[in-house]
């Protein structure tokens, strides 16, 4: 079966598609020779990212073994990782002008 | 394995050979630009610095053109001045000290833009003739630098366009040549990973303060850099943060032990992996490679950045299966993001498609003519 989507690393708590995903799919991956399956809850466009567990609000999204940023509210499995529910750490002036 | 290059008289090969008609300053750029029309087999180095700039920012600007100079591609290079932006005898000796013909045609003291391009066309067009008699000879790979960057990044860069390139990167100095790698941003939230990846402490030290260098640059901007970098399309294209940007752009660059960090417009000195502190920005990004000293670019781009560079073939990296087939025109390497090939086999083909262009095979954006809007990065404002 052709791949839909890829884990970086088994400290990973996402996944990236390699094809449009709809939601109600269910997307088997490989990981260490294991299995992982996940039901997407949101629609995958090519390239995205979506969660393999459960990531609480404020907790660390991990890609490549690494932290990604911090996310901005609770996700679940299988739900849409981007921009809307994860929080970057750095470069951040608007914090910074925050804070002063 | 070697590749077929243009042996230059202070040891380097280049894999181009043209004669670099560059302006010194902005307003200068209009008759380097009608001189290399003119004349077949240049090659014009356009850039909008050089003038109303503080000393730090100037001495990058004279630096990277001494630099650019010195890369190995050109044969000779014709520098184009206004006249009073300043003298510009020291960067006609910077790059005459690899012992390249080096001349200057000053708008201001010839008498016009008429009168400059009439004189620098019949400079160009001795000095053409000059390069052409030198011939391609075979050269050995450690006398290559390949230059990598990565542009229009998408999620698949990171998966695996770039990894295939660091696997070339990595054969290559395996061989004994050179890869530098830039793009400070996208280090940001990876710089750990290359700091313990420092032939030294204090290449690690160094590392870690040209992070630290540019976040503070975007500290002070008061915004969230996200937008600059990663770029709305970058956002569009799935990468959420800087941080997952700069883990997938690091390995652009392979896996060996990194050697030495240059200032924008340095030329690293030795063999094996380099880290060179600009932007991520292409026009000036691969100006810096150039500056470097690279005769050949590998350029991952998962949306599809179509730039080249005016004297150094850049190779078009794509993963991105959409990009290939809709930006056709622009990708010269496709690596299959589902397919079974080993990063190793991976690295291997693009390795050998590097020396095929190093060699003389031509690059979309070459045959495109996509070359001609580089520029110089400065850290300050203009005055």
């Amino acid at each position: 079966m052709k791949r839909e989507a890829i884990i970086l690393n088994p400290k990973d708590n996402v996944a990236t598609a390699i094809s449009d995903l709809e939601a109600g799919n269910v997307v088997e991956m490989e990981m260490d020779k294991n299995t992982i399956s996940v039901t997407l809850v949101d629609a995958i466009p090519f390239g995205h990212k979506f969660s393999l567990s459960h990531i609480k609000s404020d907790s660390p999204v991990m890609k490549y073994g690494e932290v990604i940023g911090m996310a901005s509210k609770d996700i679940q499995p299988g739900q849409h990782v981007h921009v809307h529910n994860v929080a970057s750490a750095r470069a951040r002036g608007d914090l910074a002008k925050e804070a002063k | 394995m070697s590749f077929w290059g243009y042996p230059r008289p202070d040891g380097s090969a280049g894999t181009r050979n043209y004669l670099g008609v560059f302006a010194t300053v902005v307003c200068a750029c209009d008759v380097a630009q009608w001189i290399a029309k003119q004349v077949p087999g240049c090659a014009p180095f356009l850039h909008h610095q050089g003038c109303g700039q503080t000393e730090p920012d100037m001495e990058i600007v004279h630096r990277t053109l001494v630099s650019l100079g010195r890369n190995p591609n050109l044969g000779g290079v014709l520098l184009v001045s206004l006249g009073c932006e300043g003298p510009i005898d020291h960067i006609m000796e910077g790059i005459a000290a690899s012992g390249k013909p080096v001349a200057k045609v000053v708008i201001q003291e010839i008498g016009g833009a008429s009168a400059a391009t009439a004189e620098g066309s019949r400079l160009a067009r001795q000095m053409v003739t000059d390069a052409s008699r030198t011939h391609q000879e075979e050269v050995d790979d450690s006398k290559l630098m390949i230059g990598v960057k990565c542009g229009a990044s998408d999620t698949t860069s990171g998966l695996a366009s770039n990894p295939s390139i660091g696997a070339a990167c990595d054969i290559l100095i395996g061989k004994g040549g050179s890869c530098i790698f830039g793009e400070t941003p996208e280090m940001m939230g990876a710089e750990h990973i290359l700091a313990r990846r420092a032939a030294s402490p204090g290449i690690g030290r160094k590392i870690i303060e040209i992070v630290d260098r540019m976040e503070k640059r975007a500290l002070s901007m008061g915004v969230d850099m996200r937008g600059a970098n990663p770029s709305r399309g970058n956002i569009a294209a799935g990468l959420s943060s800087i941080e997952e940007k700069s883990l997938g752009a690091i390995v652009k660059g392979g896996s060996t032990p990194i050697k030495a960090v240059c200032e924008y417009g340095e030329r690293p000195e030795g063999n094996g992996l380099f880290i060179l502190d600009g932007p991520g920005q292409e026009p000036k990004a691969v100006t810096a490679l150039a500056a470097a000293g690279a005769q050949v670019i590998l350029f991952s781009t998962g949306i599809g950045a179509p730039h080249g560079f005016p004297f150094v073939p850049v190779i078009k990296v794509t993963a991105n299966p959409k990009t290939c087939q809709r930006l056709s025109e622009h990708i010269d390497f496709y690596v299959d993001i589902a397919g079974e090939a080993s990063l190793k086999e991976l690295g291997q083909a693009i390795f050998e498609e590097t020396l095929a262009v190093a060699s003389g095979k031509r690059t979309k954006a070459e045959n495109l003519g996509y070359v001609n809007f580089p520029d110089i990065w400065v850290t300050g404002t203009t005055f």
